[in-house]
């Protein structure tokens, strides 16, 4: 990791803490959320952009996680962090599951087995609506969403552990970037069959990738369950499967920054978009497709090729 | 100083030239003639207007309810508006479009509280958005009016920002329901419905109901909310079933239904069914032929009834429905009556409760909650053409009339209606012991 590296990604965890200051209300809870769902397209990241696992089913995990928070603090009154440690347990457990399942096929296959995969968790959500309440979802009860002294639904607590779980995904997909195996993913990405010829066990770091990318996905799905206080089986529609790949897409697939870029940038173009006309969807859509003739690797990959080629 | 100015100074004093005189004479007749309007407002201490927040369901699966509950909304704002406003204040509809998606819609919540300067929030329909919102609604100390029928509000699983006054819910619509169908329809009862919460909502509230009204449940179908077709479910249907429950809804409810007739031909049960599954729909279309004779519960009938009082009429025309239900100007874009008229009376709980507390600022939003839940009898009329209701301040629940109608030659005729009385069941929750 070069000083290069740290000071830009530094850079942008200090802009985010002084933003806290002096962001007015309705953004800085827009960007409370933002920071979160960062995190969630970081975890697609590592298996999409670094990895090349094209997966369409990552809202399982995220939902893992949220589900992991909210049974745990809806029934058993399980307080926030133990909630959300569970959570991020179940995330990891079934990115293992699934990945030891899906990882046997490769390319579109694996696209699809995975988008099964998440249907069928989805499906298993609406199944046992006693304990899920099914589509409806669950509402985490206020007592439940505190650490210690802290609460959660304060605006300004919210706003730093967000910041705070942001921080720490960031720097750690940048150090698993700039690790051997995190050079050894990217070398699966290029060409599988070269990692394999030499002497890799490509089998076992594409699980481990998916593992690590599932564990944050649910780290992002617990913490956005016990901060927002919503548990909701929409959240491991497909939907949200697309809406990582797409914001990972958007801020620059295989690159750190490009995540929370992604995520940035879709929910100010429909807020700002939404204000203007009805049609804000065809404006997104008109947007996209303008990006991705112009920007093919997305805004932050689009640095990198232009501007900055060892942007990790 | 030249001629053209419209004032000189002499000697300290003002003079008015001609052009100046002829000036102000106009500027005093446009103000005049326009005096009707603004005059209506000067009592308010400000003259801002009151800004309600809208979460428009214009995209995702609740658009053709959004469509429609705008233009409810808007037609009542400009009634109430034409009335005086609230307090002496003209009243301001901000619409947001919430996707018909929880996320979103917790963020429209906090772009009416902190961005719009929204005085309150409401509208929004479907179950899992507002459950989904209404924690954020809770956190930002906005008023929330949802307009659902979902039993999450009186059931006590949300807070007491968040209120439902204009609109039953399914629990109560459900046991209004049992008596009719077990005493005119028949005893034997077999309920087909989605495998979501919706549908789980009628399941688990539809055996007590018809077990208390006498009659039992010989068949219980839940279709996967993915099926495209139904011949398979059908033969599902116990022997003895008199009666059929439906409550099947979204795009693929018209296969449902002719696949149903072709699957009964003549000799069919009798069938129940709640028109959610058909609302936005005309029932003339082609399969819909089988429905004929057959049962519906309604919110507000669809169809302008002969007995209509002058209240509904006059609602009916400010939305601008026309006898059949439909839009006056696109006879083919029928309406959601049955659900949405809640926006109508909500707003106008909104401007009386508004009235009570005196509201003047988002300082008084606490005070407001207070006094909508002080409201017990709301009398029909011009406010509530849906019917006579009974809020109850506790569960933050309204309970009102049910309307039982029958499908005669392509139209709802209402054949029974259920009052108040007869919906009313035990508090599940008292949110006005919880804290603010």
């Amino acid at each position: 990791m070069t000083r290069r590296d740290l000071t830009s990604h530094l850079g942008l965890i200090a802009g985010l803490f002084a933003l806290h200051f002096i962001l007015p209300a309705y953004h800085h809870g827009v960007f409370a959320r933002v920071m979160v769902l960062a995190v969630y397209a970081i975890g697609y990241n590592i298996a999409f952009g670094y990895t090349g696992l094209l997966s369409l089913g990552h809202a399982m995990f995220f939902g893992a996680g949220m589900y992991g928070v909210g049974i745990a603090s809806y029934h058993f009154a399980i307080p926030a962090l133990p909630a959300w440690i569970i959570g991020l347990g179940c995330g990891a457990l079934l990115a293992l599951v699934v990945g030891l399942l899906a990882l046997r096929t490769e390319g579109v296959s694996f696209m699809i087995v995975t988008l099964m995969f998440a249907q069928a968790a989805y499906l298993v959500i609406l199944y046992f609506s006693e304990y899920t309440r099914g589509d409806d979802g669950l509402v985490i009860p206020g007592d439940m969403r505190a650490i210690g002294s802290w609460d959660l639904s304060d605006e300004g607590t919210r706003y730093l552990l967000a910041w705070a779980l942001f921080s720490i995904a960031l720097m750690l997909s940048l150090w698993l970037v700039r690790h051997p195996f995190g050079r050894v993913l990217v070398a699966l990405r290029e060409n599988e069959e070269r990692a394999r010829l030499l002497g890799y066990d490509t089998g076992g770091r594409k699980l481990a990738a998916l593992v690590i990318s599932g564990t944050i996905s649910a780290a992002a799905g617990g913490a956005y369950a016990t901060m927002f206080g919503y548990v909701g089986a929409s959240f491991a529609g497909v939907q949200y499967s697309i809406f990582a790949l797409l914001w990972v897409l958007l801020g620059g697939a295989g690159t750190v920054l490009g995540p929370f870029v992604g995520v940035l940038f879709m929910t100010y173009l429909n807020d700002v978009a939404s204000g203007v006309t009805e049609a804000y969807m065809l404006i997104a859509g008109v947007v996209l497709v303008l990006l991705t003739l112009f920007a093919p690797q997305g805004i932050v990959g689009e640095i990198r090729r232009r501007f900055w080629k060892d942007l990790p | 100083m030249t001629e053209t100015t419209s004032k000189t100074k002499t000697s300290g004093l003002i003079q008015p030239t001609r052009r100046g005189a002829l000036k102000t004479l106009a500027m005093g007749a446009g103000a005049a003639a326009t005096m009707p309007l603004w005059a209506r407002y000067t009592s308010a201490q400000s003259a801002e207007p009151i800004r309600i927040g809208f979460g428009k369901h214009a995209t995702g699966i609740g658009a053709a309810y959004g469509r429609w509950y705008e233009r409810t909304s808007v037609a009542a704002i400009e009634k109430i508006n034409g009335e005086g406003g609230i307090n002496g204040r003209p009243v301001e509809l901000v619409t947001e479009d919430d996707g018909t998606d929880p996320r979103r819609a917790a963020e429209v919540l906090e772009k009416f509280a902190n961005q719009s300067s929204c005085d309150v929030a409401f509208g929004t329909l479907f179950s899992h958005v507002v459950v989904g919102a209404a924690p954020r609604a809770g956190e930002l100390k906005l008023p929330y009016f949802v307009c659902s029928e979902g039993h999450h509000v009186a059931s006590g699983m949300l807070n007491r920002w968040t209120m439902q006054p204009g609109i039953t819910d399914v629990k109560s619509q459900i046991s209004a329901m049992a008596p009719f169908i077990t005493d005119v329809l028949g005893k034997k009862v077999t309920m087909i419905y989605p495998d979501y919460a919706f549908g789980y909502d009628h399941r688990d509230n539809l055996a007590p109901a018809i077990e208390a009204a006498g009659g039992e449940i010989v068949g219980s179908i839940a279709i996967p909310p993915t099926e495209t077709s139904f011949t398979k479910y059908f033969p599902q249907i116990p022997r003895d079933t008199e009666v059929i429950y439906h409550v099947m809804i979204g795009p693929a409810v018209l296969t449902f239904v002719k696949e149903m007739g072709e699957f009964f031909g003549p000799s069919r049960p009798e069938i129940f069914g709640f028109i959610d599954s058909l609302e936005a729909t005309d029932l003339t279309s082609p399969g819909l032929e089988f429905l004929d004779g057959t049962y519906f519960w309604e919110g507000m009938p669809r169809y302008l009834q002969d007995d209509a009082p002058d209240y509904v009429t006059a609602y009916r025309d400010a939305v601008g429905l026309d006898a059949n239900g439909a839009s006056v100007s696109d006879p083919s874009d029928v309406s959601t009556s049955a659900h949405m008229f809640s926006c109508w009376e909500t707003l106008h709980v909104i401007k009386a409760g508004m009235e009570a507390a005196g509201y003047q600022s988002t300082e008084d939003r606490q005070a407001l909650i207070e006094a909508v839940e002080a409201m017990t009898l709301m009398e029909a009329g011009p406010a509530h053409p849906g019917g006579t209701k009974m809020f109850n301040g506790k569960t933050h629940q309204v309970f009102g009339p049910q309307y039982i109608s029958k499908v005669e030659g392509g139209k709802l005729v209402v054949q029974k209606t259920v009052d108040y009385e007869e919906t009313m069941y035990p508090d599940e929750v008292d949110y006005t012991s919880m804290s603010f």
